[in-house]
């Protein structure tokens, strides 16, 4: 016994302040959260357990929550892959005997570092405005531009640009993977005449794949978590027409505008089980498209 | 014809064909650079612009591509810093408090965690490790309500504490892998030897494998610099008192005033607020590039 805590003791000393923040900050709160999920709470009152009731209101009669959906998905399903290939190709670009490729790494890469800023939200409510810079460019070749940002049809469309602009770190995560194709493969089809667009689909994505199945989690779960440019743009409320929705808005709104704990709760357990269940599918069929350099088929 | 003559004549023929695929490369490659300078060109324009429109009069600033201002309006630095009721000093200091304790907090705690993890024999390791990699996925937004109610109660909210306590227990995770993956392959005779010798873990951890994780520490408190920094959402819950706000919450004031031609005056604020992650990033850009690409970070 006392061997054991001996051999054990200097390990757990230095995890102390993980396994209280495991405990305090994960786990404590998401339990909690399930019980809230379950409950009606205002912050004022205790809660009050009502069942399913919030989750029934949610699937059957909450009109907002599948707003908020549709515009969360719609906005996965175009920002993802329009900045996975806005990386893929920038990396292919950068990848191949270019000296110059620091200067233009440290470019491309700079507007996903500061995406996140509320500078950089501030700037596009104003660069897609009615009088805005995007329209002045369009008017230069005579075309008549929208209000992007305060027409519902067209605001989400300023915030996937915002993302193409931001596809630097997936773009620095290809250049590594393609780093680790050997040159030779390219050699090789050079001299027997494959054509490039071959060599691309027949070396680069294959072996490319576990990088692009690698960034293509990641960069979704982020685009579900999508929050400070929307809100900035939507000024907090999702607007215009609740086209600006996204789900972690509408829940922002729910929990700390409405004091509506309880419902925000299920909401915010509902998007850790699409997170969870799209993580699943990814991993659960990276089998079947995913080959990594070492496995024989 | 001579032997001679007609070698002489191949090898003409076979440095015209080099000549040409030369030219043929350059030219690829030039092409290559004309792309990527357009390409850069649009990368840097919406900051080029934000930076011209800080310094340009109000009505110069809306349809105008022209990045030269008309005439230069440096005042709407000094008027912006102190366009709302409470200056930026304060912000900036508020948010300096916040981002560097956050930064020492995560250096320490995840490096505490990671040591741990990746040195360290002991029972129920795997299974810690699992845990620690399962929080990775989990999205904040499913701990903020109790985490807030929590704060509440314990009077926490409209103090930087709900910002920076959790940074000590390394709420962080992502921070704990990075760290482990290094740790990991430092050379396992280092705390053999060490050990032998009679070191203690801790002197382990603080003699040999910390001075020599100098670029994944590095790559951790810049990322975690910027993050805390550019941070929205948890300022946004806590603070609440205009006193205690940080920058990113200040801006968002600017935006409040709109119609009070104070276009200038945010613009010049936003800029200044992208300064220190623009010095991080110059001074450290080779850590940030090589820390996303081994790690995949945002």
């Amino acid at each position: 016994m006392r061997r054991f805590i001996a051999r054990n003791a200097p390990a757990y000393a230095f995890l102390t302040p993980w396994l209280l923040g495991f405990f305090l900050l994960a786990l404590g709160p998401i339990l909690a959260s399930l019980y809230l999920s379950f409950t009606r709470y205002d912050m004022v009152n205790a809660p009050r357990w009502v069942g399913l009731a919030n989750y029934e209101y949610m699937f059957t009669r909450d009109r907002r929550f599948w707003k908020a959906l549709n515009v969360t998905f719609t906005y996965v399903a175009l920002a993802v892959p329009a900045r996975l290939i806005m990386a893929l190709g920038v990396a292919m670009l950068l990848d191949k005997g270019l000296r110059t490729i620091g200067l233009y790494r440290a470019i491309f890469y700079l507007p996903s570092l500061l995406g996140a800023s509320i500078a950089i939200a501030i700037l596009w409510r104003q660069l897609f405005a009615a009088d805005g810079v995007v329209n002045a460019v369009l008017g230069y070749f005579g075309i008549q531009g929208a209000a992007w940002i305060t027409n519902p049809d067209t605001s989400l469309y300023t915030l996937v640009v915002l993302a193409m602009w931001q596809f630097g770190s997936p773009m620095l995560i290809f250049l590594a993977g393609l780093r680790g194709i050997p040159k030779d493969l390219y050699e090789a089809a050079e001299i027997d005449g494959t054509p490039k667009w071959r060599q691309f689909t027949r070396i680069t994505l294959p072996l490319l794949a576990p990088v692009i199945f690698f960034n293509l989690v990641l960069q979704t779960i982020e685009a579900f978590k999508t929050f400070s440019s929307a809100f900035i743009i939507s000024n907090g409320t999702g607007a215009p027409a609740d086209s600006l929705l996204f789900y972690t808005v509408y829940l922002f709104n729910e929990a700390f505008k409405f004091f509506r704990m309880g419902y925000a709760s299920a909401l915010a357990w509902v998007l850790l089980i699409i997170i969870a269940i799209f993580t699943a599918i990814s991993f659960l069929t990276s089998k079947y498209w995913v080959h990594y350099e070492n496995e024989r088929d | 014809m001579t032997l001679a003559h007609e070698m002489e004549e191949a090898a003409h023929v076979a440095h015209e064909l080099r000549v040409k695929r030369d030219q043929r490369a350059r030219m690829g490659r030039l092409l290559k650079h004309l792309f990527l300078i357009s390409v850069s060109i649009v990368m840097l324009y919406p900051l080029l612009w934000l930076l011209a429109s800080s310094l340009k009069p109000e009505n110069d600033i809306f349809g105008s591509l022209t990045l030269w201002p008309t005439e230069f309006q440096w005042h709407n630095y000094v008027d912006g810093w102190h366009g709302l009721p409470v200056s930026f000093t304060t912000f900036y200091i508020n948010s300096t408090i916040v981002t560097v304790l956050s930064v020492i907090g995560n250096l320490i705690s995840c490096s505490f965690a990671a040591y741990a993890f990746a040195r360290l024999q002991f029972t129920g390791r795997t299974f810690l490790f699992g845990l620690m990699m399962m929080t990775l996925m989990i999205p904040y937004h499913v701990v903020l309500i109790p985490q807030y109610v929590q704060f509440l109660r314990l009077g926490w909210v409209d103090t930087y504490l709900p910002l920076v306590v959790p940074r000590f227990l390394a709420s962080d995770a992502f921070f704990i892998f990075l760290m482990v993956q290094f740790f990991r392959q430092l050379p396992r005779e280092l705390d053999e030897a060490a050990m032998i010798d009679g070191c203690s873990p801790f002197k382990i951890y603080w003699a040999i494998i910390l001075p020599l994780s100098l670029p994944a520490l590095g790559t951790a408190a810049i990322f975690s610099l910027i993050w805390t920094w550019e941070d929205f959402l948890a300022p946004l819950i806590y603070l609440n008192d205009i006193k205690s706000y940080t920058v990113p919450l200040a801006l968002r004031l600017f935006l409040d005033q709109e119609g009070q031609s104070s276009y200038g005056q945010m613009f010049a604020m936003s800029v200044l607020s992208l300064v220190p992650v623009v010095i991080a990033f110059i001074m450290f850009q080779k850590l940030i590039v090589r820390g996303i690409a081994t790690s995949g970070m945002k």
